[in-house]
């Protein structure tokens, strides 16, 4: 999976007829009914819609945390909706980054061993660990909290931890699930700058749900789902 | 990976001492439990072996009478000093014959009195129970001929009697009769049987058969066989002659016995370790209670710690990662319990092993192996929690609250 070789490169996403359906026979019910989506690297993309239109479950097969019922999912060409649960772990490691909206950082543990985590489970040696924490916590301007415990911080300061532990590892997408869903407006704008931030200087392609058109404006793209399916997909800003 | 997981298993203990403490109790009562138990009963068994070696091991001892205990002698006639003359010119493999007859006394000494056991025999009384002077002289030949009133003392008699005074060449009044002190014997202790070997006046067998028991019997014959002849040999060459001497038809029973103290040794050494196989295996009982402490609090932990693992999952750990940072925590945490029950045995067992006054035998392998076990144990019991929570799905943890 190389970065050059510009036109003849496939996207970096590329869903294909992906359904899901949760459940058999009478209680089942079809959260995805056929979603054809590609993103290319260094987008930045906003997800949409209304809750029970499918969107979560189309991040969490984006984020190989699921499998689709049918249909691909194609990560750089290869195909991965199939795959092992150790191998999408193993993928989600690589080149995955996730920011939820809880935060959901280790309580009682320090701002940058939060930040190490990812790298522990690549087996990042320990000094090099302590340092790339480091430069990830002082890219979100964190770098005076390094020590403090999620405890001790504000719900805006602890969202930048997680997203300084979602870029640690310099993932090619970056998963945001309601990044400012638990928090104010101005905290917000400080979110959607730093994921700005980090689309535009390092590259990294962008994936956010969120309900609020506000933060919507900061992608590039904005994909708005209804009832299973993609009802339209708009780009730069295209808010309604 | 293995340390990260090992600080990593750390850290969390240390998050939560007294959680931990609590869960390792288990382990700690039951690792502590097991060593004390077969450390003292080690002690013990060291100890009846001790004083059965110290007796003698080549001791053997003839009774009138089919069995021991009390009132199974009286209808049996007594031995005279015929048959320990027959038993010391006959039979070649003994070393030494040594005649008894006790009664019990009271011994007056200044204002002290105190009553103990006035055992009559000759000089070879002190070969055959391996019994050596402390101060002072055995009996002279014409002592026991005449049977002088002159005795040797135990330690227990000099310490009432006399306190810290030298005894030897005062007389002491035993009953009604005046004895002066010639020998002290040297401290032996505790017997197996729990009764006190230093509390005893040895004087010559003619005097007690005269002055206090006024009968000529033996009531009491103990023989030290020569080293390199087996006892049994040396018990059927006395049991062949006693039953000519007593005209034992053959088809009766014997109405005497000879006993073999390592027959005595071997049965007493085999009871204590029965006892502590038992209590050893009672206190393996709540090593496993423990266990079951440990996996009981390990699957509150991952439920406790859902989201935890959720995020780790989401992260990219492996579904073995997660299993084996669960597993290595139990582990952790079952051997701390170990290493802590093993400081807490071995500091009570050796202050109940003075306590109770048996000697302390520290035994590495039950250490080695309550220690392996306690680990086992985390293994076994930690695996449970372990894969529950390697096998949650990332999504669910993530949303548990």
């Amino acid at each position: 999976m190389t970065m050059n070789a510009p036109s003849s490169r496939p996207p970096l996403i590329e869903l294909r007829g992906v359904t899901k359906i949760y459940g058999r026979g009478q209680a089942s019910m079809q959260a995805l009914r056929g979603i054809d989506l590609r993103i290319e690297q260094g987008d930045f993309v906003a997800v949409m819609g209304p809750s029970g239109s499918g969107k979560s479950t189309c991040m969490n097969i984006l984020g190989c945390l699921d499998s689709p019922t049918a249909g691909e999912y194609l990560f750089e060409g290869v195909e991965v909706g199939a795959l092992s649960r150790d191998k999408r772990a193993l993928l989600r490691r690589n080149y995955l980054g996730f920011v939820f909206q809880g935060f959901n950082l280790l309580n009682r543990t320090s701002a940058l061993e939060n930040v190490e985590l990812p790298l522990i489970y690549r087996g990042t040696p320990a000094s090099e660990r302590h340092e790339q924490a480091y430069k990830a916590l002082e890219a979100v301007g964190l770098e005076a909290w390094a020590s403090h415990t999620p405890g001790e911080l504000s719900g805006g300061q602890q969202q930048r931890v997680a997203i300084a532990r979602a870029i640690v590892t310099h993932p090619r997408v970056l998963l945001a699930d309601e990044p400012t869903g638990n928090l104010d407006s101005a905290r917000s704008v400080e979110i959607m700058e730093l994921l700005q931030h980090f689309n535009q200087e390092l590259g990294i392609t962008v994936m956010m749900v969120t309900h609020e058109p506000d933060m919507a404006v900061y992608a590039k793209r904005c994909v708005h789902f209804r009832d299973g399916l993609v009802e339209k997909d708009l780009a730069n800003g295209g808010v309604v | 990976m293995l340390w990260n997981t090992l600080t990593l298993a750390f850290r969390e203990i240390r998050r939560n001492v007294m959680r931990s403490f609590l869960t390792i109790l288990g382990i700690v009562i039951g690792v502590a439990a097991v060593i004390v138990m077969v450390t003292l009963g080690g002690g013990a068994t060291a100890q009846v072996t001790d004083q059965i070696a110290s007796l003698g091991s080549n001791l053997l001892m003839v009774r009138p009478g089919q069995r021991m205990g009390p009132g199974s002698s009286s209808t049996a006639p007594p031995f005279s000093m015929a048959d320990v003359e027959a038993i010391s010119r006959d039979i070649t493999s003994l070393a030494a014959v040594a005649p008894s007859l006790s009664q019990s006394v009271t011994a007056v000494y200044g204002n002290e009195n105190w009553t103990t056991t006035a055992n009559g025999s000759n000089d070879q009384f002190f070969q055959v129970r391996n019994w050596s002077l402390d101060s002072g002289r055995v009996f002279t030949e014409s002592e026991l001929r005449s049977g002088k009133a002159v005795c040797v003392i135990g330690a227990t008699v000099r310490k009432e009697l006399f306190g810290a005074q030298d005894p030897i060449g005062s007389t002491i009044r035993l009953g009604k009769v005046a004895c002066q002190v010639v020998g002290l014997l040297e401290s032996k202790g505790q017997s197996t049987m729990g009764n006190d070997q230093d509390d005893i006046v040895v004087l010559p067998l003619r005097t007690v058969q005269r002055r206090f028991a006024g009968t000529q019997d033996v009531r009491l014959i103990q023989v030290s066989v020569r080293d390199g002849i087996s006892t049994e040999k040396a018990k059927e060459e006395i049991e062949t002659l006693l039953r000519k001497r007593r005209h034992i038809a053959p088809s009766e029973d014997d109405n005497f016995q000879v006993m073999d103290m390592k027959e005595i040794a071997s049965m007493l050494t085999g009871t204590t370790r029965i006892l502590t196989s038992l209590l050893g295996a009672v206190a393996a009982v709540s090593l496993l209670v423990g266990g079951i402490g440990i996996m009981n609090i390990m699957l509150v932990s991952v439920t406790e710690r859902t989201r935890e693992i959720g995020i780790r999952l989401a992260i990219g750990a492996l579904e073995h990662e997660v299993l084996l940072q669960f597993l290595v925590e139990a582990v952790v945490l079952s051997s701390l319990g170990g290493v802590v029950g093993i400081l807490l045995a071995l500091v009570s067992s050796l202050g109940l092993a003075s306590l109770l006054q048996i000697p302390f035998v520290f035994n590495t392998s039950i250490v080695l192996v309550a220690f392996l076990f306690s680990a086992a144990v985390g293994v076994v019991f930690g695996f449970f929690p372990a894969r529950k929570a390697a096998q949650l799905d990332p999504i669910e943890a993530l949303r548990h609250e």
